[in-house]
């Protein structure tokens, strides 16, 4: 697996359950060991560094806590073995926006407070690089669409933001660019808005009462039709202007024209259909 | 390193249960001794009521046991005793198997010999050039020197200004010097017999000890006896004896001119544990206390691996090296602070209700004392760092926890409350992590007292920082291969 994060934007790193998203993530921090290569953070490798935390914040297992302790105190002894101070916690404290819920122990959090601090302490050294390894999972729609602002604006703030996920309309919007992993190998390594228009293909959905004169007339025109319900068409090999200008020369009523435009799961799914293992 | 300090630290204080179970092996290793102390209670009741004799004290503050028997005349100052040990004969009463009959014999360390003692009180200084049962001539003073001198029935005690010699010979003519003492002013000086009970250890059918101690005696022949410098006359002593003792403990001395014969019992040595309570009752706590000890230990390192917290440390600390001692140095921190605060709590306080109580205490040193203290948080705080070791290398709570006390404490208990035999106990505390226990010994074993010395009785094998030193190798071996392991091992 050989991929580059970039700063400034959001990446998300996909692909089906077992693909080794997690434990790519792992292997950046030192946790696991790679059969072989090797994995390097800003050109070194992430066992050297002295205050690891500073170069790179990771989100890997949020239900890692002590119950007994206080969400301030996870953080304040994480903040401590980096040489970090009660002040820095309390200021991650009020990003995450856990501040009333810090000197509560963390046994009795929810799934979304417990994401909140995983965030909390990945933020904490203030690092450039960072990893979320599934981020959303168990948040409500209101912690999801926080988590996304989140991510945009830590990435707008020039950080390399890697963010995983085997649900890709959770990354809807976020990512900047894709990383497509299966099987262990990087199945994709491309720009989302590239990805989403060769899904899309240049294709155009029309909707028309007369479907029969429609199919003739774009015929005419050298497009490519298909039928996709009673008054529903997809066309191919013309654009959607073009697509308007042969109805309306030929005097076929329509109802709408429009480019398609694949979601990213849809493109995703393209990606993806030969290296599916687990469903 | 500071840095991991301050985050373990931050992290062991931050978990109340951590905290209450260091609290909970305070009150275990400090309470349990106080109650043994208070209920500890000595009755003597005799003629004179409830009067418990007085233990005497050597010259250098150990109890002591001092009875012989002691035909001698004064030593204002310089002067010299010479003789030699023409004959040994003794009797032993009931010895085994049978038990059931007085036999002549002579136990290995009847004395008899010469000496010159300060005064007739018990306890007082001595010198003593000596022919005993089986381990031949010494030179002894004080009750607690011992120097061997092979085996020469000539005795010579000589004294210049204030130094003794003790000098043997095999033919009275050629002199050996074995050891000089001082001993200085008004002197008494004269030929001793003495001759400690017969003693044997059992096994009890359902576990204990059961010690037996048979009144002997001992009769030393002596023949060319000359003293130079001494005056008055020659006046036979038991010191310390008591009125109505058996008569056969009673010495005598029969004085021919040519020959002298003495008879005599007791023993001139340091009491052991007939010399008083020892002071480490007061901590039979820590066995105890070192329950919670270890399931703190344990847990402090346990608790991340059953969380997967241990990825967010070895993610914050990728070299790993340090995080195992950093853990070490707090648990181990913390454990001495309170093992400290227990003991030095319940030494005194022990004391101090066990001798309203009418208890003897067996007098020991200020430093033995303080050794004893130290030693007994320095024993739960290695201890603590082995349990932590074990946590690292099971990485499951119970399993390191029951590793640890079949490690330390079984075989503390087993070795101690002598359900197995005494040379078993004896190696067990040489071998296992329970040998730091030997750090609580006060009282030393001495080599020339035939005494009760197992482990169910509280002597060690092992002197008191040797068996600490096998405690720390087993946690710095542990600790060893948990930071190797931690280092291999995916999180």
């Amino acid at each position: 697996m050989t991929f580059t994060v970039r700063p400034g934007v959001v990446t998300g790193f996909v692909g089906p359950n077992g693909a080794g998203k997690s434990t790519t993530m792992r292997i950046v921090v030192g946790l696991d060991r790679p059969d072989e290569g090797s994995a390097l953070v800003g050109g070194a490798a992430y066992r050297t560094l002295k205050r690891p935390l500073t170069h790179v914040g990771a989100l890997l297992d949020a239900s890692a806590l002590q119950p007994s302790r206080t969400g301030r105190d996870h953080l304040l002894w994480l903040a401590r073995s980096q040489g970090l101070g009660p002040r820095r916690v309390d200021e991650v404290l009020g990003l995450v926006g856990l501040g009333p819920a810090a000197r509560r122990k963390a046994g009795g959090y929810s799934l979304g407070m417990r994401q909140r601090l995983g965030i909390a302490a990945a933020l904490l050294g203030d690092p450039p690089v960072l990893l979320f390894d599934e981020p959303f999972n168990g948040l409500d729609p209101e912690g999801i669409v926080w988590i996304r602002g989140l991510l945009r604006s830590l990435a707008d703030g020039g950080r390399a933001v890697l963010v995983s996920s085997h649900l890709m309309s959770e990354l809807q919007d976020v990512a900047g660019h894709l990383i497509v992993a299966g099987r262990g190998r990087v199945v994709a390594d491309r720009d989302v808005e590239g990805l989403i228009a060769a899904a899309s293909d240049g294709r155009v959905s029309l909707r028309t009462t007369a479907r029969e004169d429609a199919m003739e007339a774009l015929a005419r025109a050298g497009a490519t039709v298909t039928v996709t319900g009673t008054d529903a068409l997809t066309v191919s090999g013309l654009t959607a202007a073009g697509t308007v200008a042969a109805l309306t020369a030929a005097g076929v009523p329509f109802a709408e024209v429009s480019a398609h435009r694949a979601t990213l799961e849809e493109a995703y799914m393209e990606l993806t259909r030969e290296s599916v293992e687990f469903r | 390193m500071i840095a991991l300090l301050r985050s373990e630290w931050t992290k062991f204080r931050t978990v109340r249960g951590w905290i209450a179970g260091s609290i909970v092996a305070v009150l275990l290793t400090a309470g349990v001794g106080l109650l043994g102390a208070a209920g500890t209670v000595r009755s003597c009741e005799g003629p004179q009521g409830n009067v418990c004799p007085e233990i005497p004290i050597g010259p250098g503050g150990q109890a002591v046991t001092d009875r012989f028997s002691f035909y001698h005349r004064a030593l204002p100052g310089d002067g010299s005793i010479t003789a030699k040990v023409a004959g040994v004969s003794g009797v032993i009463t009931y010895p085994p198997p049978g038990h059931d009959q007085i036999v002549p014999g002579v136990v290995p360390w009847a004395k008899v010999g010469v000496m010159v003692k300060r005064d007739l009180t018990q306890g007082s200084a001595y010198t003593a050039v000596m022919v005993t049962g089986d381990h031949g001539t010494r030179v002894q003073d004080d009750f607690v020197n011992d120097l061997a001198a092979g085996g020469d029935p000539w005795l010579r005690l000589s004294r210049t200004g204030d130094v003794l010699t003790g000098e043997t010979s095999p033919d009275g003519t050629s002199w050996r010097v074995v050891a000089t003492t001082r001993l200085a002013g008004p002197a008494v000086v004269g030929l001793f017999a003495a001759s400690p009970c017969d003693v044997t250890l059992g096994q009890g059918s359902l576990g204990g000890v059961i010690g037996a101690c048979r009144l002997t005696n001992v009769t030393g022949r002596f023949e060319h006896v000359t003293v130079e410098g001494a005056a008055g006359t020659w006046t036979h002593d038991d010191v310390g004896g008591e009125p109505g003792a058996p008569s056969l403990s009673v010495g005598a001395a029969r004085d021919w001119g040519s020959a002298i014969q003495l008879t005599g019992s007791g023993d001139i040595a340091p009491a052991g544990i007939d010399g008083g309570a020892v002071i480490e009752r007061t901590l039979s706590g820590a066995t105890i206390g070192l329950i919670a000890v270890i399931v703190v230990g344990v847990l402090f390192v346990t608790a991340e691996y059953r969380r997967g917290l241990i990825r967010s440390t070895l993610a914050a600390s990728p070299g790993r090296t340090g995080v195992l001692p950093a853990k070490a140095a707090v648990v181990a921190a913390v454990t001495f602070a309170g093992g400290l605060v227990a003991a030095a709590i319940a030494v005194p306080v022990g004391l101090r209700l066990m001798r309203d109580r009418n208890n003897a205490i067996a007098p020991v040193t200020a430093l033995t004392e303080v050794r004893v203290i130290v030693g007994t948080a320095a024993l739960l705080a290695v201890t603590a760092v082995l349990a932590l070791a074990m946590g690292a290398l099971f990485r499951r709570s119970a399993a390191a926890v029951i590793a640890t006390i079949m490690l330390v404490l079984l075989p503390q208990l087993l070795a101690t409350a002598s359900v197995i035999p005494a040379p078993a106990a004896e190696w067990l505390l040489r071998v296992t992590p329970a040998a730091g226990f030997a750090i609580q010994q006060s009282i030393p074993e001495y080599p020339q007292v035939e005494d009760y010395s197992v482990p169910a009785l509280g002597y060690y094998p092992l002197p008191p920082l040797g068996g600490f030193a096998v405690t720390c190798l087993y946690a710095a071996a542990a600790l060893g291969a948990a930071i190797v392991l931690l280092r291999r091992r995916d999180a």
